[in-house]
């Protein structure tokens, strides 16, 4: 019984939400209003008791982390307690004399973000590529790709005028560019279609059962 | 008003009744077009394939929210089932808030389907907010960023765990995203601990993670309900997948013959226009 009104509550909502294709309804207002209020309650049981909970209430006022006993004082007791105190700073925004001092947690965050990252993605995203595209011209794919990533870096060369050679490669990269520009519009239209399906195989199937 | 000039102002809801009729109706008349499968599909499939029963586990991380669910969790059930099938342990988790009740949802449905043990078959790792932080931490020692599983059990406790400790005993690690989460597993998983790394990602994002895929940085990729449909027939358990994949080939034909027409008309108008005005003058 429980599962049939849930259902209907959720078949009720999508028709709600797809309601604003004709035009804009309170339907679709309230689907939009419920969503985010909901998401916002949902939200915070979910980080308290997945993050807050184990990472920083057990480990200070409980002294465990899982099944480990936690001393009073301890290096791992200071290692939950700091960054907890860091991340209480954040909130100082709501009060304007003291709001820079929520800075010094941002400062902190950025940094240690900033820091994390600058070498995989320094790696992954720029060595390993350039890496992937020194191929031996043996290969009609190979002479593709080169071709169009010379191409394309030309286009976005702005220190000399698109004459001569330098505007053919550059024309040859918008080409290129093109092509990826529809092979990712074909894919976004794929993406939404594809949430289509997902909720008319929800109505019919799991709400209405006629398949 | 000519022909052209009024198919260029016809009222969009049309098109989105046609859409909707289009989508709707393979539910009701399948038209079985087959589904074959490509190199990234296969090559995932292989990977887990290759990992050894009852051994060290896949650790399947369900990252995506609800607006991403009709392309991600076709995936999660047909890799979910793959490797239950293969008598291969998984562990899950999820760096998406949202993940958490879809994440249980999945698994607990193929693991009840498969007459799985918690515990000694999957486990569930639950959330933990952070990114690259956690997916740094977890090849440090799994058990710093999970102490405890979602229900408070700890990570000791746990018997498929035994002798778990970071990414050296994972085979094989596969995020199902609709958000750069897929590329964070790549580049803190795999780019400083080697950790080999699969995706699932929604059709938008598969084009950004397809140069992943030649430099070897991801062993297999599944774009989108296609690619899930590819894996379900793989995997021999045709499902939303492959259901799917009717309407949306249908709506894809709808929509290039839509392309077409709106091209004509306004080519043709256009002419029309020209036409006017040369005998205007």
């Amino acid at each position: 019984m429980g599962t049939i009104i849930w259902t209907t509550i959720g078949a009720i909502l999508t028709l709600s939400v797809y309601s604003f294709l004709y035009k804009d309804n309170p339907f679709y207002k309230f689907a939009e209003h419920l969503v985010v209020g909901i998401s916002a309650g949902y939200y915070l049981v979910i980080y308290y008791f997945n993050f807050i909970q184990p990472n920083v209430v057990a480990p200070v006022f409980q002294l465990r982390f899982g099944d480990e006993v936690i001393e009073l004082g301890s290096s791992m007791w200071w290692l939950a307690l700091i960054p907890g105190l860091l991340g209480l700073l954040l909130y100082t925004r709501f009060f304007p004399k003291i709001g820079w001092i929520g800075r010094w947690s941002l400062g902190i965050y950025v940094g240690g973000y900033a820091g994390l990252g600058l070498s995989p993605i320094m790696q992954a995203r720029v060595l390993n590529q350039i890496g992937a595209n020194a191929l031996p011209l043996t290969s009609i794919t190979n002479v593709f790709l080169i071709v169009g990533l010379i191409g394309t870096l030309t286009y976005f060369f702005f220190s000399m005028k698109h004459k001569g050679v330098l505007g053919a490669l550059a024309r040859v990269g918008i080409v290129f560019l093109m092509v990826g520009f529809g092979a990712s519009f074909g894919y976004t239209v794929m993406s939404r279609v594809s949430l289509l399906i997902g909720r008319v195989g929800f109505l019919l199937q799991d709400w209405l059962h006629l398949i | 008003m000519n022909i052209f000039e009024r198919f260029m102002q016809i009222d969009r809801r049309w098109i989105f009744l046609a859409i909707g009729i289009v989508v709707i109706i393979p539910f009701f008349f399948p038209l079985g077009l087959p589904v074959t499968v490509t190199e990234p599909v296969q090559n995932l499939y292989d990977a887990l394939d290759e990992i050894p029963p009852n051994g060290q586990p896949l650790l399947l991380a369900i990252d995506y929210a609800p607006a991403t669910l009709p392309e991600l969790e076709p995936m999660s059930l047909a890799l979910l089932r793959h490797a239950f099938s293969n008598d291969i342990n998984v562990a899950v988790l999820t760096l998406h808030p949202a993940g958490y009740g879809l994440a249980e949802r999945a698994m607990n449905q193929v693991a009840e389907e498969m007459g799985q043990v918690y515990g000694e078959d999957y486990c569930f790792l639950g959330f933990r907010p952070g990114l690259s932080a956690v997916i740094l931490g977890l090849g440090v020692n799994i058990r710093n960023v999970y102490p405890e599983d979602a229900y408070g059990t700890s990570l000791n406790d746990i018997p498929m765990l035994d002798g778990i400790r970071n990414y050296d005993d994972i085979p094989l690690l596969i995020t199902l995203a609709g958000w750069s989460a897929a590329e964070a597993w790549v580049l803190y998983a795999h780019q400083p601990y080697g950790q080999d790394v699969g995706a699932g990602v929604t059709a938008v994002m598969a084009t950004d993670l397809y140069p992943f895929l030649d430099t070897g940085q991801l062993v297999g990729l599944l774009g989108g309900m296609r690619g899930a449909a590819e894996y379900e027939g793989l995997i021999n358990h045709p499902d939303a997948g492959v259901r799917g994949m009717d309407s949306q080939s249908a709506v894809h034909i709808l929509i290039i013959i839509l392309i077409v027409l709106g091209n004509i008309a306004y080519f043709g108008a256009r002419r029309k226009k020209r036409e006017m005005e040369r005998d205007a003058a």
